[in-house]
């Protein structure tokens, strides 16, 4: 492998990593208020205890989020220098507001977590909506970063020097507000399905219609609730922004689609994969004119190929599939909220089919594997741009060599703390079964 | 002042910060491991309980550090992100494991020792190398390869400066954080564990304010222009000398209300503190107009003005609005005698 194909491995992996906890980090807030409110509203204590439950979880989650999200910031300027120069000149915005939002998370989830019990229950709330706030935040402000890598504003390069700086027309650039939409109803979406995936695991080890089952269908209904909501809005978003790379990044959404000739009534691909030799997508369900309608909601419109663009400034095919992936998995996970609920409130039964349970258990891991998709998406299918028609990748790499045995160190650690921290939440939560928390406020009440 | 000083005066104000921040959070994690058999003196509740809910929001300004630099002075990161890979990396997998190992020791009941031996000890390895820094861009550690600058790491780490940085920032973290330690456990009325830390501070004061002068000596030889100027501000450094023969004596002083506790800890705490900061401000000083010696300064570095004039108000709006937030953070944790004298 060469220093760029390293480097761009190294970053992509620690992202990969750092965005399940940061994804998490973002969604878990959302939950845990959900039930902070559910609690004062019902005065049902096992709203209060899926709260303190949650947090716990969250906040060993946070353990990972928080160094690794302190690796991807510092490795952006170890790895990417020549980047960094151009972020530190027009778009250093947005890293800066963010390390206030991460300092609003961090007071906060301190307080809520280490002083809980010396909060009353408004200043609670108050304390877990500031750590959501400041959480989603953080996501929508590195997601500006990648939005302005995407579509670039605010300066231009004029025999190398960098001129007609407008930091705010930076920030604001044109997929800022589709991007962070879409990053922030998806991590909403995922923290909801890993709950639901967690309760649904649970409710079938118990079985029985005792307490805890009652507990987790409540968790569970909760999540489905929340995910639903929240995976529609994605979906929606998500046509906004197949529109938004139509008018500004056409070879990406091209990529994506698989699509080489320009052309007007042009059909959307499902599956498959791209064929550069045949110049089509082998193996692929067509939708005819699906495409041109998702891009400029009208049959007619004329959606742009590949082959209008330079063969070097192609993104690599292959992101067709992940494109898919992401898509799939959003649209099932649709799907599965509006079945779950319908059985519930609908057909009014009292428990879920094997079938449907299992579906929910894998809800989570999917929807973390949607979001991983779509994030691979986003960053390969800008190739080879770093700053999209701008400033290439291999131009802003770093002349260090030694980043192969620097790359295995790092995964090394990501291994060792993914590993951990599964063993640790086992751990504590065994140490810490539901039923004794369910007897305790039983007699506490 | 020009809009490079402010720039520059900022990013010197948040290293210092974080370097007293950080000294105390990596310090109490080493003592929380240090007295983890010691049940009878509550030492490492005292720490434990400083440190749980303050690591993230010291944390925060790792990040907080590398923006600034960035953001301020984006003519740096070229040179500083070359160099500073391997290091840089090095310090980022330690930071990974200590704060992922501190969060795991609070969630794993029987093995919360075992996980306080790690991070206690890769917290200990932090400031170590995050001193080095200070030694790499005074000159003479970076070198050209192929037209590229690289770091030469092994003259580093065998240099008298790279070795004197070390020692000062090790035996620092020991005495900033056992004098806090002291003074919070006075607060808790935890007499054991005052006594613990108040010995601790005395036999790391000296240590440190030794090691401080062989590091000025290092420069000497290792980076002449900096000696110089700094000796053109011996009057700071004088001062800052006597604020630490304030603050270290005042462990003797006479207890007050609680006489059964010999010693004034928290005056000794601002006055330590006060005495880094004269030293790091002289330092500061001395250092410019040069980020990395010789060929970048505050002046080539420097961003775009529009972006320093958008950046520096999103500063002032930012601290403005997280002002109640610390100053809540603030009484809960560390003024609030329910939590501070808890179980």
């Amino acid at each position: 492998m060469t220093d760029l194909q390293l480097a761009r491995a190294m970053f992509g992996t620690t992202m990969g990593f750092h965005i399940i906890f940061a994804t998490l980090g973002v969604g878990l807030p959302l939950m845990i208020l959900a039930a902070e409110i559910m609690y004062q509203w019902k005065k049902d204590k096992d709203y209060s205890i899926m709260a303190q439950r949650w947090t716990k979880g969250f906040a060993v989650l946070l353990g990972v989020a928080i160094p690794s999200g302190t690796i991807a910031g510092v490795q952006l300027s170890l790895l990417w220098p020549g980047f960094m120069e151009v972020v530190g000149k027009v778009i250093a915005l947005p890293f800066q507001i963010e390390i206030f939002a991460f300092l609003l998370e961090a007071l906060f989830m301190s307080i809520y977590v280490y002083a809980a019990d010396r909060l009353s229950a408004g200043m609670r709330i108050l304390s877990v909506s500031l750590v959501a706030l400041g959480a989603l935040a953080s996501a929508v402000l590195i997601t500006n970063v990648h939005a302005f890598e995407g579509t670039p504003a605010g300066f231009r390069i004029e025999n190398g020097q960098i001129v007609d700086v407008d930091p705010w027309a930076g920030f604001f650039n044109p997929s800022f507000a589709v991007s962070a939409v879409h990053v922030g109803l998806s991590a909403y979406m995922t923290g909801a399905f890993v709950i639901a995936s967690v309760a649904a695991f649970k409710m079938l080890k118990h079985k029985s219609r005792g307490k805890a089952f009652l507990f987790h269908r409540k968790a569970l209904m909760m999540s489905l609730a929340i995910g639903g909501l929240f995976s529609v809005g994605t979906a929606l978003n998500g046509h906004e922004s197949a529109q938004m790379l139509h008018e500004y990044q056409p070879e990406k959404l091209a990529a994506a689609e698989g699509l080489f000739e320009t052309r007007a009534y042009a059909p959307l691909a499902i599956g498959g994969y791209t064929d550069e030799a045949t110049q089509s997508v082998k193996y692929a369900v067509e939708i005819p004119w699906a495409l041109s309608f998702l891009a400029g909601n009208r049959f007619d419109e004329v959606v742009k190929g590949l082959n209008d663009f330079p063969r070097e400034y192609w993104p690599p095919l292959y992101v067709h599939t992940l494109f898919n992936g992401m898509v799939g998995i959003g649209s099932l996970l649709i799907l599965l909220s509006i079945i779950g609920f319908a059985w519930r409130h609908l057909l009014k039964r009292v428990a879920f089919p094997h079938w449907l349970m299992w579906l929910f258990i894998a809800s989570g891991p999917l929807a973390v594997m949607g979001i991983e998709f779509g994030w691979i998406f986003a960053c390969t299918g800008r190739q080879p741009w770093v700053l999209y028609r701008t400033m290439l990748t291999a131009d802003s790499v770093t002349q260090t060599g030694n980043i192969g045995l620097l790359f295995a160190l790092f995964v090394t650690i990501y291994l060792i703390l993914g590993i951990a921290t599964v063993v640790v939440l086992r751990h504590y939560f065994r140490r810490h079964p539901l039923e004794k928390e369910l007897e305790g406020s039983a007699i506490g009440s | 002042m020009s809009d490079e000083l402010i720039a520059i005066a900022i990013l010197w104000l948040f290293v210092f910060v974080y370097s007293v921040a950080a000294s105390i959070d990596f310090g109490t994690g080493f003592w929380s491991m240090i007295y983890r058999n010691h049940e009878q003196s509550k030492a490492t509740n005292i720490a434990n309980r400083y440190l749980s809910p303050s690591w993230e929001v010291t944390n925060t300004f790792v990040v907080l550090i590398v923006v600034a630099l960035v953001s301020f002075f984006p003519g740096a990161t070229f040179t500083l992100g070359t160099v500073l890979l391997v290091p840089g990396s090095l310090i980022l997998l330690l930071l990974a494991i200590r704060s992922a190992f501190l969060v795991y020791s609070h969630s794993m009941e029987g093995y919360e020792k075992k996980l306080a031996i790690v991070s206690g000890i890769s917290g200990l390895f932090i400031p170590a190398l995050l001193i080095l820094v200070l030694p790499i861009t005074q000159g003479g550690f970076i070198g050209t390869a192929n037209g590229y600058e690289e770091l030469l790491l092994g003259k580093l780490l065998t240099s008298a400066s790279g070795l004197s940085y070390m020692a000062f920032a090790i035996s620092t973290t020991f005495f900033l954080s056992s004098l806090l330690l002291a003074d919070y456990s006075r607060v808790a009325g935890e007499q054991e564990a005052y006594r613990l830390y108040r010995r601790d501070a005395i036999l790391n004061g000296p240590l440190s304010f030794f090691m401080g002068l062989v590091l000025v000596a290092s420069m000497k030889s290792e980076a002449a222009w900096l000696y110089e100027n700094l000796l053109q501000q011996i009057n700071l450094l004088l001062f800052s000398a006597a604020l630490f023969l304030i603050g270290y004596t005042a462990l003797w002083w006479p207890g007050g209300q609680k006489e059964h506790m010999q010693g004034r800890p928290r005056i000794a705490v601002l006055g330590v503190v006060a005495q880094y900061l004269l030293a790091s401000y002289a330092y500061g000083k001395a250092h410019l107009p040069y980020i990395v010696y010789p060929h970048v300064t505050i002046e080539s570095a420097f961003t775009h003005p529009n972006t320093f004039r958008a950046l520096f108000a999103s500063y002032i709006v930012g601290f403005a609005i997280l002002m109640p937030g610390f100053i809540y953070f603030w009484r809960m944790f560390m003024k609030d005698k329910r939590y501070v004298k808890q179980r």
